[in-house]
């Protein structure tokens, strides 16, 4: 049995279909990312594992239990932390621990060697407001709040969002610890850059899948050259690429352009054309997931 | 998992503990409207300013006159000309204007035989205010009348309430008031802050059951209210001195019972509005006004339009606040008000059996 099984789940929200007939696994204790940008459906998927809404086709189960019959012992097995902070800003560190606590019916004390790693970051500020904590550190407690009643599968939407670099990567580690303890994860996140962290991640894009599979598989299957090409107007040699014989795509990719071409593109002849390029330059790329959700998406 | 509910209680009280700015408003609205309604708003006559116009200053003249300023409620603003009346009502110098009869005493003399009479005292009443002016009527025509009240017809006697004193009438219609503002309007808004701030997504995907959170919302909201409930009876008995004959005990539960009810309003609103804003929106103009008009707090019901009169049948506030003034003034057990007590138990019911049934343990 996998953790997560979703089959043909669709939910539209009148005309618009938020998720279109989407099929995926989570494997037991697997750190499975879901990868897109924002209006990709992955919070609405989250809402349906988490028994929040209801699917308007297919079926899905979490932990082996349906998500529309038995949605009540689904909500007792699972972690779930929303895209948002959604702790209490007016009650401290330790009230919103002990809360979460109560509320499954557990202890601190039980489930503190789950945590320890996690809330022991924060114990310091334990009589502070929630609300005053940084960003870093409201995302460490929600952590250690849905993580409180050791739940057997962990649903994380969006936990990195707004959250500064460095946080951000101690967030990963953590999550990769968690991974010792065999639960299951499924996290979602827009940043292509943390799919590398994941074990296996599905890309998504309005509603659809796009694709499944180690980050490293998923970047192997990049089968065309990549290069990243400057000049000292990047508008104007953006157009100028997208326009030259042999160039499939060109697009913006942090301070360069990353620019796919064909197989019959040669590239010193390339060259050899662009030398009327105010300080042009051009760089053989190796393809990241992002190259890859553009080429998938642009398909 | 009993030791679960206990702390979502507290948690509870925790949020309104800290909000402290909420928690002095609600403390001070209270106290605020009573002494309001208590003392600075009124429908009784008070200081209205009286001129006389007498062709003849006779003994009899002297003496209604004498007995109209020595009133507390009527300041004697002395003698003008009938051609003045006019320019001294107009310029909101005087309210009423007393007009003694030529032969004034004659007729006096000639009505103590029994002999029929035209009228002797033409009372002019500035009417722009209605009810001061209605009421200053009936009330200056007995200080007038005093010595003929062998020849007057009636005997009115004013029962429960001799002075017609306002605060006695608005007591109970404020509590009917501030406990729906205090429990409906609060509750709904705690419950709708939950929703809007995405905490409420958290709390069902838990084991707890959504009864439990909404029964663990309502409970400080009920203490807060009880304290309220104790001021406002402690308010109304030694700074307004309003009777209580009929024992406070069941004044009390009566309060309790429409408490409830105001709780099970809130909860209702909560599952209707999506924003905090829209729950003070339902519960400030939606609940307030069927209050303030339609309830008797302000205007007796038997003065509606028969359509309103129907209307208010459903206003829980009407049933209420009737009830408390036949305890409260009336002085009545609560076994004479059975019928209010059962009426608001049914509304209780209901609203709570669809709130419940309407709240909703999904996001849509």
């Amino acid at each position: 049995m996998n953790a997560i099984e979703i089959h043909n789940l669709s939910k539209s929200y009148g005309k618009h279909k938020a998720l279109d007939d989407i099929s995926f696994d989570v494997r037991q204790g697997e750190l499975f990312g879901l990868i897109g940008p924002d209006g990709a459906g992955k919070t609405t998927l989250f809402r349906l594992l988490t028994t929040l809404l209801r699917p308007s086709a297919g079926s899905a189960t979490v932990d082996g239990h349906d998500i529309v019959k038995e949605y009540r012992a689904i909500r007792s097995c699972v972690g779930y932390m929303p895209g948002r902070f959604s702790l209490y800003g007016d009650l401290s560190v330790e009230e919103n621990l002990n809360f979460f606590a109560a509320m499954f019916g557990v202890t601190v004390a039980e489930s503190y060697d789950l945590i320890a790693p996690i809330y022991s970051q924060i114990e310091p500020f334990r009589k502070r407001r929630a609300g005053k904590l940084s960003g870093g550190m409201k995302q460490k407690l929600a952590l250690s709040c849905a993580l409180i009643h050791r739940p057997k599968v962990l649903l994380l939407d969006e936990p990195t969002t707004g959250v500064d670099a460095v946080s951000r990567s101690e967030f990963w580690d953590m999550l990769a610890g968690l991974k010792e303890h065999g639960i299951t994860i499924l996290v979602s996140t827009p940043y292509m850059d943390e799919a590398s962290r994941c074990e296996r991640i599905a890309l998504c894009n309005e509603g659809r899948i796009l694709g499944i599979d180690t980050p490293t598989n998923i970047v192997k299957a990049f089968d065309k050259r990549l290069y990243g090409v400057s000049a000292r107007n990047m508008y104007s040699l953006l157009d100028r690429m997208r326009h030259t014989k042999g160039v499939v795509d060109c697009y913006p990719f942090g301070e360069r352009h990353h620019m796919v071409v064909d197989e019959e593109c040669d590239i010193e002849h390339l060259k050899m054309e662009c030398t009327d390029i105010e300080s042009f330059n051009i760089v053989s790329a190796e393809p990241t997931i992002e190259d890859m959700f553009i080429k998938l998406m642009k398909r | 998992m009993r030791h679960n509910f206990g702390s979502f209680v507290k948690k509870e009280s925790l949020h309104i503990l800290r909000d402290k700015r909420t928690m002095l408003v609600v403390m001070l609205i209270p106290v605020v409207l009573m002494v309001l309604f208590g003392f600075a708003i009124s429908t009784e006559v008070n200081n209205v300013n009286v001129a006389v116009v007498a062709p003849e200053r006779t003994d009899g003249v002297s003496d209604a006159v004498e007995r109209l300023a020595h009133n507390d409620y009527f300041t004697f603003c002395g003698y003008i000309d009938e051609s003045e009346i006019d320019k001294e009502l107009r310029t909101g110098e005087v309210g009423a204007v007393v007009v003694f009869a030529t032969d004034y005493d004659r007729r006096v003399a000639q009505m103590a035989e029994g002999v029929p009479t035209a009228p002797l005292i033409q009372l002019i009443v500035d009417a722009s205010n209605i009810n001061t002016a209605s009421s200053a009527t009936t009330y200056m025509q007995g200080v007038l009348l005093g010595t003929q009240s062998q020849q007057a017809m009636f005997e009115t006697r004013m029962m429960f309430n001799p002075q017609m004193r306002s605060a006695y009438n608005f007591v109970p219609g404020i509590m009917g008031l501030i406990f729906i503002l205090v429990c409906a309007m609060m509750t709904s808004v705690s419950i709708v802050r939950e929703k809007e701030m995405g905490t409420m997504e958290v709390l069902l995907v838990s084991p707890v059951r959504p009864v439990k959170i909404i029964f663990a919302k309502m409970i400080p909201y009920f203490a807060i209210s009880c304290v309220v409930l104790v001021s406002i009876l402690l308010l109304a008995r030694y700074l307004l001195g309003v009777p209580m004959s009929g024992g406070v005990w069941g004044i009390f539960s009566l309060s309790l019972l429409y408490l409830m009810l105001s709780l099970a309003l809130g909860l209702l609103v909560s599952t209707i509005a999506k924003t905090q804003m829209a729950a003070l929106l339902i519960s400030a103009m939606v609940m307030m006004m069927p209050i303030l008009m339609l309830s008797g707090m302000l205007f007796p019901i038997e003065n509606l339009p028969i359509f309103f009169q129907w209307v208010s049948n459903i206003v829980p506030a009407r049933w209420y606040i009737d009830a408390v003034r036949k305890m409260m003034i009336q002085g009545l057990p609560m076994m004479a008000v059975w019928k209010n007590c059962a009426i608001l138990l049914g509304m209780t019911v209901v609203i709570m059996g669809v709130s419940l049934k309407k709240f909703n343990d999904k996001l849509e």
